[in-house]
C-alpha cells in the first residue's frame, strides 16, 4: 500500500484513479472506461441482463465487433456454413441493436480483431481502464492503460454497472536490460520472458515492462509484448506512455482532438511510474543475449532458442515436469533432444491479436519477398483488421505474399483458435505467430509452434524452422 | 449462484500441471449461447476419441472416478483463455470443488462468481491427497467453507485460504451484480467527477 505522498507506479496511478468504492475485505469497485465486446463471450451476458430487466449503463463506453468466428475467405464471409457460429454472430447483432451498442460488423471499415481495432481506432488510450471478455485484453496495456481480461459474468457486470469488482493485484516490474539484437523481435522477447518467469510467473500481478529495449519498441511491438502477458499468468501487462505512444494515437478516429488533445497529452505525461516507486516484485531480463525463439511443447513456456533442441524428459526438475515434458513431446511428435531446425512444418499462420498488425506483416513480407513458399507448406496471412488489410495492400504486401504462393485472407482471429473454418488437420505441424500452443488449440491433434512473423515466414520458405538471422533477404 | 457450506464427495485425481481452459472445454463448444449444457463436453479431447467414444484410460472415464465431484489437479489450473465455459462445464458435469496448488487468475474469479469452489493447498498436501486416492480409489473428502478445512474420515485435514468476501458470497449464494447495485450512489458520484482532460 502506498501513502498519498509516496512515489507511485503507473499501475498505482491507474488503479487509484478508477476506484469507485473500496472497503476491506471486499474487492474494490473499479470504474471501466472502455468495454470491448465480441460474439463469443457475450451472448449469456446479454441474456442475463434481459432476465433481470437490466440495461447497458454506458453504451457510449461499449464497442462491439465480430472476430473469433468470422471466416477469412471472401466466399464464406457473408455465408457462414457453421450454423452455430452464424447464430452467435446474429445474436451479437441483435443484442447490440436491442441495447444500443455500436457494432463494427463484417465488411465494415472498423471490423477486425478486438485487440487490433481498439488501438487503431483511437479507443484505446493511456490512463484508461479497459476490459473485454478475452484474456488477451492485456494487449491494450501497451498504451499505459489498465487492461484486464474478464469472464462472461463480469462482462454482464460491466454492461450493467460500468464497474468491475476487482482485488488489487500485486505489481511487478520486468526490467529489460540491453537492446534486442538484429532479427530478434517483441515476440521473441515475450516468449523469452515467459520462459524465464514461467506460465504462472505473473499470476496475481500487473506487470510493467521497462528498459531501453522497451522504449525502442514500436507500438505494434509493445502490443505483442503486452498481449502475451497473460501467457505468464498476468492479467495485465503495461508500458508507460511516451512520445512513441502519442505519435501513434494522434489523429486516430476516436482519439481526442484539438485543445482536448493537448490536455490529454499533458495528463498522459503524468502517468509513468515515479522514480523510486515500489514494485512488489522486480525481474531483470537480458535482451541483448536473446535469440529468435520457438516453442516446442504444449504450453507457451515450453520453448527454446531456434539454435537449440527440444528437451529430454530427464531435464525436468521434478516428477511433474518430467511427465509434462514426456506428454508434450509425445503430443508434438518430437524426439527427446531433437534440434528445432530439424522440425518440418505443414502450415504457416501469420496473424492474430498477437502478430496481425502492419509491422508484423511487413516483417514477414521482408523475409518472403523474392522467395517461394515451400511446396509442402500451406501459408495463410490474415491481417488483424480491415484497416491493417487496407494499409498492407496499399504498400503492396499482399502482392508479395501472393507472389510467393501464400494465401492473403480477410481479417479475423482465423487459425489462432480454430473457432472458424481455418484449422489444422490432426497431426499437422504449424509455425504460428499466435499466442497459444495448447493441445488442439488450432484444431484437434494439431501441433502448434509459436514464433515471430519473420521466423514463420522463413519456415514457410525453408519448409522447416530456420534461424532468420542468417536469412538471404532479396530486397 | 447456489450457496455452499459443506460439500462431501468422491475425489478425481488429475495429476497434470497447467491444465488450460482449452482442454477443460475445447473451442468448438464455445459457440453455444446458453450458460448450461457444457458438461458432456468437459475435457472433450481427453475424454473422447475423434469418433466420440470414451477413451478408457482417461481418469473421468474410469470407475469409480466418474462419480467424483472433487477434482484434484496440478499447479496453474485453468490457465489460458478467459472462457467462463470452463467453470460452467465443470459444474454442469457435477464437479463442485477443484483442489490444486495454484489457479490462474481469470479462472479463479470466473469460478468464484459461479460458486465453483477453488481450494489452494500446498504441494506437500496435494502429494498426500494423490497418494491417498491412489491407495483407495473411492476416497472421499469433505470441504467445509465455514471453517475453511478439507478433511477425510481417517482424521487427515488441511486448512485452505479463502478471501473473506468470496467466503461470504459462497456461504450466502450472493449475486455479484446485486452487490454492486447497492453502490449505485458511489458510481453516480464517480461519473459526476470532472474528466481528466
Amino acid at each position: 500500500m502506498t501513502t498519498p505522498s509516496a512515489p507511485k507506479t503507473l499501475f498505482d496511478k491507474l488503479w487509484d484513479a478508477h476506484v469507485v468504492w473500496h472497503e476491506e475485505p471486499q474487492p474494490a469497485l473499479l470504474y471501466i472506461d472502455l468495454h470491448l465486446i465480441h460474439e463469443v463471450t457475450t451472448p449469456q451476458a446479454f441474456e442475463g441482463l434481459r432476465l433481470a430487466g437490466r440495461k447497458v449503463r454506458r453504451t457510449d463506453l461499449t464497442f462491439g465487433t465480430v472476430d473469433h468466428n468470422v471466416p477469412t475467405t471472401k466466399a464464406e464471409r457473408f455465408n457462414i456454413l457453421d450454423p452455430i457460429a452464424a447464430q452467435q454472430m446474429t445474436s451479437l447483432r441483435q443484442n447490440c441493436a436491442e441495447f444500443g451498442i455500436h457494432l463494427a460488423d463484417v465488411g465494415e471499415a472498423e471490423q477486425g480483431i478486438v485487440h487490433v481495432i481498439g488501438p487503431e481506432l483511437g479507443l484505446t488510450l493511456p490512463g484508461k481502464t479497459i476490459v473485454c471478455g478475452d484474456s488477451h485484453t492485456s494487449t491494450h496495456g501497451a498504451f499505459g492503460a489498465l487492461a484486464i481480461g474478464i469472464g462472461t459474468s463480469e462482462v454482464e457486470h460491466v454492461l450493467a454497472t460500468q464497474t468491475l469488482q476487482q482485488k488489487r493485484p500485486k505489481s511487478m516490474l520486468v526490467n529489460v536490460l540491453g537492446a534486442l539484437p538484429e532479427g530478434v523481435t517483441a515476440k521473441d522477447l515475450a516468449l523469452g520472458i515467459i520462459h524465464q518467469i514461467g506460465t504462472d510467473g505473473g499470476t496475481g500481478h500487473a506487470i510493467e515492462y521497462r528498459g531501453p529495449a522497451i522504449s525502442a519498441l514500436s507500438m505494434d511491438g509493445r502490443m505483442t509484448l503486452c498481449n502475451l502477458s497473460i501467457e505468464s499468468g498476468a492479467r495485465s501487462g503495461m508500458v508507460a506512455p511516451d512520445e512513441t505512444t502519442f505519435a501513434y494515437i494522434k489523429g486516430r478516429k476516436y482519439a481526442p482532438k484539438g485543445e482536448q488533445w493537448d490536455r490529454a497529452v499533458a495528463y498522459w505525461r503524468t502517468l509513468p511510474s515515479d522514480p523510486g516507486a515500489h514494485f512488489d516484485r522486480v525481474v531483470d531480463f537480458d535482451a541483448s543475449a536473446l535469440q529468435p525463439w520457438v516453442t516446442w511443447g504444449t504450453s507457451p513456456g515450453m520453448s527454446a532458442p531456434v539454435t537449440g533442441s527440444a528437451p529430454r524428459p530427464e531435464d525436468g526438475k521434478n516428477e511433474i515436469e518430467k511427465l509434462s515434458i514426456t506428454r508434450a513431446l509425445e503430443y508434438m511428435d518430437i524426439a527427446p533432444g531433437q534440434p528445432l531446425t530439424a522440425l518440418s512444418v505443414d502450415r504457416v499462420f501469420i496473424g492474430s491479436c498477437t502478430n496481425g498488425r502492419l509491422e508484423d506483416l511487413r516483417n514477414a513480407a521482408r523475409v518472403i519477398r523474392g522467395h517461394h513458399v515451400n511446396p509442402h507448406v500451406q501459408m495463410l496471412v490474415v491481417p488483424g483488421s480491415e484497416a491493417v488489410k487496407k494499409l498492407a495492400e496499399s504498400e503492396g504486401l499482399d502482392r508479395i505474399f501472393l507472389d510467393a504462393g501464400a494465401e492473403w485472407r480477410e481479417p479475423g482471429c482465423s487459425m489462432c483458435l480454430g473457432m472458424n473454418p481455418d484449422i489444422l488437420s490432426p497431426g499437422q505441424r504449424c509455425a504460428a505467430t499466435s499466442n497459444r500452443n495448447f493441445e488442439g488449440r488450432q484444431g484437434r491433434g494439431g501441433r502448434t509452434h509459436l514464433v515471430s512473423p519473420a521466423m514463420a515466414a522463413a519456415a514457410a520458405v525453408a519448409g522447416h524452422f530456420t534461424d532468420v538471422r542468417n536469412w538471404d533477404y532479396k530486397e | 449462484m447456489q450457496p455452499m457450506r459443506t460439500h462431501r464427495g468422491q475425489v478425481i485425481p488429475l495429476d497434470l500441471a497447467n491444465v488450460d481452459t482449452d482442454q477443460i472445454i475445447p473451442k468448438q463448444f464455445l459457440k453455444r449461447i446458453e450458460r448450461t449444457g457444457y458438461g458432456p463436453f468437459l475435457f472433450n479431447d481427453w475424454r473422447f476419441d475423434g469418433d466420440g467414444n470414451p477413451k478408457p484410460n482417461f481418469v473421468m472415464n474410469r470407475e469409480p472416478f466418474k462419480h467424483g465431484s472433487i477434482l484434484l489437479a496440478g499447479k496453474n489450473f485453468g490457465c489460458g483463455s478467459s472462457r467462463e465455459h470452463a467453470p460452467w462445464a465443470l459444474m454442469d458435469a457435477g464437479i463442485l470443488v477443484v483442489i490444486a496448488p495454484s489457479f490462474a487468475d481469470i479462472f479463479h474469479s470466473n469460478s468464484a462468481i459461479n460458486g465453483l469452489l477453488t481450494v489452494v493447498l500446498p504441494q506437500a498436501k496435494m502429494d498426500e491427497l494423490f497418494a491417498k486416492v491412489a491407495a483407495s480409489p473411492k476416497y472421499e473428502l469433505t470441504v467445509n467453507v465455514e471453517t475453511l478445512t478439507v478433511s477425510d474420515d481417517s482424521g487427515w485435514s488441511a486448512k485452505f485460504p479463502l478471501d473473506a468476501f468470496r467466503q461470504h458470497c459462497l456461504l450466502n449464494g450472493l449475486d455479484q451484480i446485486g452487490i454492486t447495485e447497492k453502490k449505485e450512489q458511489f458510481i453516480k458520484d464517480y461519473e459526476a467527477r470532472p474528466a481528466e482532460y
